[in-house]
């Protein structure tokens, strides 16, 4: 089955150039939002942006217009605390306003701390890690049933996999020999409490996920040409599903931000939120 | 009177509803064959999923299913579907309002021999505490089909609870099953008896034993715990003043914390409860429903006691 149906995205149009500079915009909008939110996790959604900027408008056939679309490919935030860089990019794709980034972790919003159904484009209620790769499972197992084309894009945090259901989630999914879903670890080497080597040494991860019998690649995160062909490579794959361990900064793009656990789960205050807005102009 | 076996009713349903709809998917851990998913699992290889006893992945799994358009069945033993699972059912299934159909046997104290933590005695407890889940506890073959059919043309998250034994037949082919309602099994006027699962036959009896001491006894078969009927409870409170519960599940968070909740709020009144008090241990069923106190004796003494505590 072909998708017959003229969709958004993918936007073939986008050059690499292009997605560099909207992705400072991102970061900007991320820190905004949590900033006026008051809480919220910037860190691993910093980390995590050159990730979503490639899917969603570079390799996912989705329809803002429509947002279950029954063709449409489904991205699935495992660690759904990184919400805010989910938002950024359903408002950048046209989702709903952007002026609503402003109402995150409020009364009333659809913007909730972390990922829920409730918003246009959230696939999956998150907020309790580890269940998103099943999730994702379920669903690409359902649209091989239905013999779709579409695919499963799992982003889990590095952290995320010290849960066991991680790893029942990776030996069902070779059982199953799904190729329609992909995993994206996002490396970025630190959890809630510490570093990830200090709480729970995570290594060999690659190793792990190639004994479970997934197709996997080691990338650099934030480059956008690794990531767009490493994506493109996972579609090729037949009969395994991949797992692309795409290592990161977390709070990459903002100095005070980057590599330092203390902004894993912390707002910005207003000082900082002006800095970080004058570090990421700089940029451009 | 004769039995059958709630399970392999289940799973015999579930057969039928496979043949009925193309979007029916069922998913198992490794205890298939108990819970006669198995039987869905021959007949439609390519929508059955055993996921090993995994499950977390499992429910997580069934609500991928579910968010895709699929109706999900998700079947295995009672203490497996719900403490283990908890929070994948919590945020997977139930924040969202997925339409995932949790059918947990071998529930209650009646697995016997196999011990305490095979005995699934607080499941209810969870699966009440889960808002907008749908909890339901059949009280024989007959009563399980329907439920099992409701469940699967109903939308949202199910709860069903079926034990491991085969169990008397109580219901005639006329018996219509509704969710959310409760069933007067039959009308009496000085105390009512509340039951679920196995414990309505238990009632039934009981209340025949007393009416042959002039004590007259409505018993109600409350098959769904939530949403509960507000209305049979509180007809009963107000007709007979005097409430007992009998269920096959802990005092705590079950049928008798849902009856008392109602009554306290709209009507109190004198309310006894026939349950469990803590774990019990390995033995036949028979001996263990006898030494925790799940019996028509127990039931015919509570009303007797509640009875003596109307005002």
């Amino acid at each position: 089955m072909t998708n017959s149906v003229q969709t958004s995205f993918p936007d073939q149009s986008l050059s690499t150039d292009e997605l560099k500079s909207r992705a400072i915009d991102i970061r900007k909008d991320i820190v905004t939002m949590i900033a006026q939110g008051g809480s919220g996790h910037p860190g691993g959604s910093l980390s995590a942006v050159e990730i979503l900027s490639s899917l969603y408008f570079k390799v996912m056939n989705h329809d803002p217009q429509n947002p279950k679309w029954d063709l449409r490919d489904k991205f699935i935030l495992s660690k759904a605390h990184a919400c805010p860089v989910l938002y950024v990019h359903l408002a950048h794709c046209g989702y709903f306003p952007s002026a609503e980034l402003a109402t995150f972790r409020k009364i009333d919003s659809r913007l909730q701390g972390h990922a829920h159904i409730k918003t246009p484009g959230v696939e999956m209620s998150g907020g309790s890690l580890g269940q998103g790769l099943s999730f994702g499972l379920g669903s690409a197992l359902s649209a091989r049933l239905d013999k779709k084309e579409s695919r499963v894009y799992v982003l889990l945090g590095d952290g995320e996999c010290d849960e066991g259901q991680i790893w029942e989630a990776a030996m069902a999914a070779t059982h199953y020999n799904v190729d329609n879903l992909v995993a994206i670890v996002d490396r970025n080497g630190i959890q809630n409490d510490t570093w990830t080597k200090d709480v729970m040494n995570l290594e060999p991860l690659a190793d792990k996920w190639r004994a479970f019998g997934w197709n996997t690649v080691e990338i650099d995160g934030h480059d956008f040409t690794a990531i767009l062909s490493s994506l493109e490579e996972a579609k090729k794959v037949k009969g395994k599903p991949s797992a692309i361990i795409a290592s990161t900064f977390k709070g990459k793009g903002i100095s005070f931000m980057e590599n330092n656990p203390d902004f894993h789960g912390k707002a910005p205050n207003q000082e900082q939120l002006q800095q970080a807005l004058s570090e990421l102009d700089n940029l451009k | 009177m004769t039995s059958a076996s709630p399970r392999e009713i289940f799973g015999a349903t579930l057969v039928e509803l496979g043949d009925e709809r193309a979007d029916i998917v069922v998913v198992g851990g490794d205890l298939n064959k108990s819970t006669f998913a198995n039987l869905f699992g021959h007949k439609f290889p390519e929508r059955f999923f055993d996921l090993g006893p995994a499950e977390q992945n499992m429910m997580s799994l069934a609500a991928g299913f579910a968010s895709s358009g699929k109706t999900v069945f998700a079947s295995t033993f009672a203490v497996f579907a719900t403490g283990r699972p908890y929070d994948q059912i919590r945020t997977s299934i139930s924040q969202p309002h997925l339409d995932v159909k949790i059918v947990a046997t071998h529930a209650g104290i009646m697995t016997g021999e196999d011990g305490v933590s095979a005995q699934g005695i607080e499941d209810l407890s969870l699966m009440c505490a889960l808002p907008g889940f749908t909890v339901v506890v059949p009280s024989d073959g007959p009563e399980t089909v329907q439920a099992v059919r409701a469940a699967a043309s109903t939308y949202g998250p199910f709860y069903i609870r079926l034990g491991r034994p085969s169990i008397p037949i109580i219901h005639s082919d006329n018996y219509k099953f509704q969710i959310g309602k409760a069933e007067i099994v039959q009308d009496g006027k000085d105390a009512t008896i509340v039951a679920c699962g196995i414990m309505v036959k238990a009632a039934i009896d009981a209340a025949d034993s007393l009416s042959r001491e002039g004590i007259s006894c409505r018993v109600l078969n409350m098959a769904t715990i939530q949403p509960a009927d507000t209305e049979a409870i509180l007809s009963a409170a107000r007709d007979t003043g005097a409430i007992v519960t009998a269920e096959e599940h802990l005092k705590h968070g079950g049928l008798n914390s849902v009856v008392s909740q109602i009554a306290s709020e709209m009507h109190p009144v004198p309310i006894e409860s026939v349950s469990l008090n803590g774990y019990a241990e390995s033995g036949k069923p028979e001996e263990l429903l006898k030494k925790y106190g799940l019996t028509e004796t127990n039931i015919t003494n509570s009303v007797r006691k509640v009875i003596s505590r109307k005002s």
